[in-house]
């Protein structure tokens, strides 16, 4: 689990495929045949559809087609962030990742170099995991909420270049 | 929008993803004994509270390529940080833009921005783009690239009060 993950590139990406994760990122059709209604807007069959959706999600192109919430409106999450010696960061990022709480989990070129979200029922649930983290870790973490967002995540854009 | 339990218990079951069938809100209603034009009836609901950001194709950036994503972070005052903000994201890169707070000392910043981009070298020309355009030659701030993902899910919430639903995969992103 505390492995680095390997990125897996085995799919070509068809053009076809970059308007599948291109035009359906912002929303699918909330109707009884979201599928169909998708391959009939990329002038293809539905299977096609589906199975290069279940393609991308093997090869983790896709992480899933669904919902992505709010922060802070079901539940709470909060970014974290410690300052740990290099010869003992995959150990603490493994006690890190283990937890069920915590996703998104990185390392990243900083002093401040172990970077992850913590997300729980509420407030409370998170302040515990995290004051969990700091006794089984021995550093402390430095505690980011959200204040503000400028932005509402409408998707990436996969046409610039 | 206060969620109901039958809300929760539905959130639940698709926050890992819808099934990749003809009729996947159906298949959700019947695991949860709802019909499925309550189904759709509440996730319409729930899109317009703005519990649910967007219900779409997730895709992982990383995967497809763009490789290379950093943290960029700003020390703004902060009665410009809207100002700021709203410049960044003019530009098609940027792709998040928050204010958290400083903890001072050791950490000055308060507004974090994502940019990603095929390989480090366009990210950096990506930042000084920004730098230029948007007035921040003098601001101080950090870059901080990604190296090693750990762990990368999307985040799964507790939501209903029995047993989490299983997850479908092990990754997946959306910073809280």
């Amino acid at each position: 689990m505390g492995a680095p993950e390997k990125s897996v590139q085995s799919t070509t990406v068809t053009p076809l495929d970059r308007r599948l994760l291109g035009e359906f990122q912002r929303a699918i059709p909330l109707s009884s045949t979201p599928f169909a209604d998708m391959a009939a807007a990329l002038g293809v069959d539905e299977r096609a559809v589906l199975a290069r959706l279940t393609r991308f999600q093997a090869d983790g192109i896709v992480s899933r087609v669904g919902p992505v919430l709010a922060p802070n409106r079901v539940g709470a999450s909060l970014l974290a962030a410690m300052a740990i010696p290099v010869a003992e960061l995959e150990s603490v990022a493994e006690v890190i990742s283990a937890l069920s709480e915590v996703n998104h989990n990185y390392e990243r070129e900083h002093a401040f170099n172990l970077w992850f979200v913590v997300t729980g029922r509420d407030g409370d649930h998170v302040q515990e995991v995290l004051t969990r983290i700091e006794t089984r870790t021995g550093y402390t973490v430095l505690r980011l909420p959200m204040l503000e967002s400028f932005h509402i995540d409408l998707g990436f854009d996969l046409t610039w270049t | 929008m206060d969620l109901t339990p039958v809300d929760r218990r539905l959130l639940d079951e698709i926050q890992g993803g819808l099934p990749l069938v003809h009729r996947p809100y159906a298949t959700i209603g019947k695991r949860i004994g709802l019909g499925e034009t309550e189904v759709v009836a509440r996730l319409q609901a729930m899109m317009e509270s703005g519990v649910i950001k967007r219900l779409g194709v997730v895709v992982r950036h990383h995967e497809l390529g763009y490789r290379a994503n950093a943290m960029t972070v700003w020390d703004i005052a902060d009665e410009k940080v809207q100002e700021v903000a709203a410049r960044l994201l003019r530009n098609p890169a940027v792709t998040l833009c928050y204010r958290r707070p400083r903890r001072l000392p050791d950490w000055p910043y308060n507004l974090f921005c994502m940019i990603h981009g095929r390989h480090r070298e366009e990210v950096l020309a990506q930042i000084e783009a920004l730098k230029e355009s948007c007035d921040l030659k003098d601001c101080r701030h950090a870059v901080l690239f990604s190296k090693r993902r750990f762990k990368q899910c999307g985040a799964h919430y507790p939501l209903a009060a029995r047993t989490p639903a299983p997850r479908l995969e092990s990754a997946h992103a959306a910073h809280g």
